[in-house]
This record gives structure tokens, C-alpha cells and sequence, in this order.
């Protein structure tokens, strides 16, 4: 049986969302061990065992940046322990050691997958141009093998599995690789999260300015929905990068996803395109986003979304 | 302090991109842009190098050369030089051999921090810069939102809700994420100049390095297409569409 291991980043105190994701897909590639970093608990531990890890490498990195003493710890025991595979989430800390311990032991890292198999090699498909193409890719060299999945690729769930087996692992002192957290600085929250939500409004750089971004709040605010942008209007400042929908942003799959003054470039479409249902308002009719609409509205944002706020407002 | 900005020339995003018959590789016109992430990436080095002693920014970069106008845009930006490495041997290349190269360039060059986007907007893999820091044995400070140069360095790394203050010794390795810096347009005196700054170009046998590549792309399919949806034109009624639609979903 192949021995698959999981990267899972501690995340407001438990495992992270996509970590258990990838838990999941593992049990039908091998037997699993979760890769828990941080502060860990039994509770936690509970949680790696019911997604199907039988065994646990716990690794508390206290107030070090991860990917350095991690990556160097990972090597070791992928040393001792030869996995087959390691599968990795498109998340900062897990790219960050991805990276690192590939350099590390001369493996190069399939990226941006979102679909896995493992045989007598590793086979990754990954979504291009915008998810119009699939591409399968895979590795020649040696295992293990390094794969970064993108998130909601696949469904979490509970495997009924038992406590699993916890062993600790001491982190190296990297020198002068080492670098330290001081600090953390947590932006408010305000209404559902982007990743969790039902319902999505988004905007992009159709709206004009900074200013008619309120128009995107005040519908997610009537539907209770969560706000999202295109890295056109991150980038340009209009709002910060947690509302970024895409390939440099966050993957949603909510049930609804309302793109507004959204042209529909590759970077943003890859990162919603899944939605159930995608409506679609934009004053070019050529724009892409048109594509994958359910619904689309060919029109001015700046007078279809203020009516469709009235309309909301009706009840 | 000596700042080298890793760059890369592709091919522009918005005209459609195609892949090479066989070996499924992008195919790269002469004709390349700069990665529009990467111009904050220079803005950055050009500040932090114009506010210590003998600051000078190098840039490092891998690809073919084309006829170098992504390059000469971010001379033209203000950067004193380039480093192009441009092997017919690296086509196809993975990313522990992007990085393998990109490493052995900038440790030619000798460097102080070392920048680079988070990712590529061509190829996007977004641990490249990662596995550059581990080949030069100096810390990876990720997804800078700021960055900050004192007796080390000290940046705000984005996180999930917010972000987390790190700090390291240098020489240390950054990746900015747009909107660290407000990039500068190239002045007709920038460009003029950029004409004239140094390009070195280099190969695989130059640096020393193995270009030997592990990932190899199978297959390239069209993915399952989403059935068409209704498109209409806005009458002024264009949002009543839209609320039917909700209805119809038991949204509203």
C-alpha cells in the first residue's frame, strides 16, 4: 500500500479546511499520515484521524516563520520514512514548505493540480487558460513525489477512522535560513467568509471607482451573501486582497455567484467557475464571463445594480 | 544594499495563449511583455535600493530573450542592469529547475535581498521563489504586503484574515504581492536609457547547472463545458431578470 503523506496547517486552532480535503483524497491513495503543524491537540488529532490519518508527524514551529525548519524537518523524515507522495494545499505556509523541501531534496513540486492519481507514477491534472484546458502532468524522477492541490478540489469527509498515532517532531535550528513571526494582525470580519459562503457579489474594475464598490456591499448585505473582487480592482487598491476571487486569489464554489462589471480574464474565471449558478452583468457582450453564465445581463452595472438593490429592497 | 529583482518576459496576457503541438509547451513569440506582477517587485527594489548607501538594482531573469522589451521595461523603470538566462536546454524547464538556474544567476551576481513575484502570471506554479531561498540558504519572507529595511528586514506578510509581522536577518529572499508599492511608468529619459544599460546574457553552461527536467506535461484536453445560459440585452428590466432568477433558485 503506498504510504501518502498530507501537509495540514494548523488554522484558528484546528486543522485547516483544505488539509482535510486532501486527508480525504489520501485514503484513496495509500495509507495516510497527516503532517499536523502547529500548536496541536488532542481534539486536533481526533479531527486528522476521523479524515483517515492513521499516524501523525506533530510539528510545533512556536514563533518561527514555518517553511524553513519545517522543510528541514519534512526531509528528514521523508529520509527515514520514504513516502510515496506528499500532497500539499495552494495555501501560503504549504506552498512555502512545498517549495523549500523540494529545493531541499532535488524533487521538483506539481503545482496547481486539482485532481490526483498515483500508480506507477504520479499523474496531476490541472486546469489552464482559465479552465478551458486540462492538462495531466507528471514527474520522471524519483518519489516522493510533491503535488499542490488547489482547494475545493475535493470534498472533506469523515472516514469514521479512530485516534490515530501522534509522534512529535523536534524543529531543527535552520541558521540563517530562520525567520520570526512578531506579530499578528487580524482584519475584521464582516458578514460570511468568502470561502464558506452560499452566495457571492463581486465586482470588478467595471464599476468604475473605488467609491461604487458600496453598490457590491449593499446587494451581498440584502442577499446575505459574501463580497468578492478580480485582481484588477485588488490590485489597483479598491479593496484588500482577502476579497480577491482567482488563480492568485481564493477558490469559491457557492451556489451563486453574481460577477458585476467583471470582463471574465482566465486569472478570475478559474477561481469561480465551478459556482452552481453564475450571473453575469457587464456592458460588453464579447466579454468572457458571458461564457460560463447562466444569466447573463448586457448592460450598465451603474443602472442595473442600483434598480436591482431597489427591487431587493421591496422584499 | 544590493537588491536583485527576479522578472520574467511572457507572452501578453491578453492575447490568447497556445501550446505547442507535441510537447505541450507555451508557446513564446519574440514578442514578450513583462509580468505586470513583477513591476512591483522593481518599484520595491528601486525604493529600498535609492534609500541606503551604493544601492543598485540587478534583474534576473530566465526565458528566452526575444527581442527584450519586457526587460527593457523594467530598465526603463530604473534598474541598472539584467541577467537573462536563455538556454534552448531550458525549454520545458519545471520549477526546481527554473529555480536551480535562477539561484546559480543570482548567487553570480551576489545580492544583499533578493525579490520576486509570488507567481508567474504565465505559468503560475507559486513556489519558485521558495525553492530559490532553500538553493541560497537565506529565508523566504512571503506574500509581502510591506517591507521594511532597518538591521534586518522586517515585512507584513498577507494571511488568510489579516496579517502577520516577520522579520529576519539579511540576506534574506521577498515575494510582494501587487499593491505592496504603487509602480512607477517608465519616463522617456527611462526608456531612452534602458537602451543603453548592460544585458548579460547567459547559458546553462555559464552557471554551472543541471538542467535536467523531471516534470514532463501528458496530455492537454478541453475541460467539460458549462451549458449555455441565457443572455440578454438590458432594457432598463435587465435586474428583474435577475430577481426572477433568485427566485427561481429560493435565494430571495
Amino acid at each position: 500500500m503506498a504510504n501518502v503523506w498530507v501537509f495540514v496547517r494548523e488554522q484558528d486552532g484546528g486543522p485547516s479546511t483544505i488539509g482535510l480535503e486532501l486527508l480525504t483524497k489520501a485514503r484513496t491513495l495509500g495509507d495516510v499520515t497527516a503532517i499536523y503543524v502547529g500548536t496541536g491537540s488532542d481534539e486536533s488529532f481526533a479531527i486528522l484521524g476521523d479524515h483517515g490519518a492513521s499516524s501523525v508527524f506533530h510539528l510545533a514551529p512556536g514563533d518561527a516563520l514555518v517553511s524553513g525548519p519545517v522543510a528541514s524537518a519534512l526531509a528528514d523524515l521523508a529520509g527515514t520514512h520514504n513516502p510515496d507522495i506528499i500532497l500539499f494545499g495552494q495555501a501560503y505556509d504549504d506552498r512555502d514548505v512545498a517549495g523549500r523541501l523540494a529545493a531541499r531534496i532535488g524533487r521538483t513540486v506539481l503545482s496547481n493540480a486539482v485532481d490526483v492519481a498515483l500508480d506507477d507514477t504520479v499523474e496531476a491534472t490541472h486546469e489552464i487558460f482559465g479552465g478551458s484546458q486540462l492538462a495531466t502532468s507528471t514527474i520522471t524522477g524519483e518519489r516522493p513525489y510533491l503535488v499542490v492541490v488547489r482547494p475545493k478540489s475535493f470534498e472533506a469527509a469523515s472516514s469514521g477512522g479512530g485516534a490515530p498515532e501522534v509522534t512529535t517532531v523536534d524543529l531543527p535550528d535552520v541558521g540563517s535560513s530562520a525567520a520570526r513571526v512578531t506579530g499578528s494582525h487580524v482584519e475584521e470580519k464582516e458578514g460570511p467568509q468568502l470561502e464558506e459562503a452560499a452566495i457571492i457579489v463581486a465586482g470588478g474594475r467595471g464599476l468604475g471607482s473605488a467609491e461604487k464598490y458600496a453598490m457590491i456591499e449593499a446587494i451581498a448585505k440584502q442577499l446575505g451573501a459574501a463580497t468578492g473582487a478580480t485582481r484588477a480592482i485588488v490590485d489597483a487598491g479598491w479593496v484588500p486582497y482577502a476579497k480577491q476571487v482567482g488563480q492568485t486569489g481564493k477558490t469559491v464554489k457557492p451556489d451563486v455567484y453574481i460577477a458585476a462589471g467583471i470582463s471574465g480574464a482566465m486569472q478570475h474565471l478559474v477561481g469561480m467557475k465551478d459556482a452552481k449558478t453564475i450571473i453575469a452583468i457587464n456592458k460588453d457582450p464579447e466579454a468572457p464571463i458571458f461564457s460560463v453564465a447562466d444569466l447573463g445581463i448586457v448592460g450598465d452595472v451603474h443602472n442595473v445594480l442600483p434598480k436591482l438593490a431597489e427591487e431587493l429592497g421591496k422584499g | 544594499m544590493k537588491v536583485v529583482v527576479c522578472v520574467k518576459q511572457i507572452p501578453d496576457p491578453a492575447s490568447e495563449y497556445t501550446l505547442e503541438p507535441d510537447s505541450h509547451w507555451l508557446v513564446r513569440p519574440s514578442e514578450q511583455v513583462l509580468d505586470d506582477t513583477d513591476r512591483y517587485g522593481v518599484e520595491m527594489g528601486l525604493q529600498l535600493a535609492q534609500a541606503s548607501e551604493d544601492g543598485s538594482v540587478t534583474l534576473v531573469s530566465m526565458g528566452p530573450t526575444g527581442n527584450m522589451q519586457g526587460i527593457r521595461q523594467a530598465l526603463a523603470m530604473g534598474a541598472d542592469k539584467a541577467v537573462v538566462v536563455d538556454d534552448t536546454d531550458l525549454r520545458g524547464s519545471d520549477a526546481l529547475t527554473t529555480a536551480r538556474v535562477l539561484a546559480a544567476a543570482i548567487t553570480r551576481e551576489g545580492f544583499d535581498l533578493v525579490i520576486a513575484g509570488t507567481e508567474s502570471t504565465d505559468g503560475y506554479s507559486g513556489v519558485v521563489p521558495q525553492m530559490v531561498a532553500e538553493f541560497l540558504d537565506v529565508p523566504a519572507l512571503t506574500y509581502a504586503t510591506k517591507i521594511e529595511i532597518g538591521d534586518g528586514v522586517t515585512i507584513h506578510r498577507q494571511a488568510t484574515s489579516g496579517y502577520d509581522t516577520v522579520e529576519a536577518s539579511l540576506p534574506a529572499l521577498v515575494t510582494v504581492t501587487a499593491g505592496v508599492v504603487e509602480p512607477r511608468y517608465p519616463t522617456f529619459k527611462g526608456i531612452m536609457d534602458a537602451k543603453k544599460k548592460p544585458v548579460d546574457t547567459v547559458t546553462v553552461n555559464d552557471l554551472g547547472v543541471n538542467a535536467e527536467v523531471d516534470q514532463k506535461v501528458t496530455a492537454v484536453s478541453p475541460a467539460p463545458e458549462r451549458s449555455a445560459g441565457t443572455i440578454i440585452e438590458d432594457d432598463g428590466e435587465g435586474h428583474l431578470a435577475i430577481v426572477a432568477k433568485l427566485r427561481e433558485l429560493k435565494v430571495i
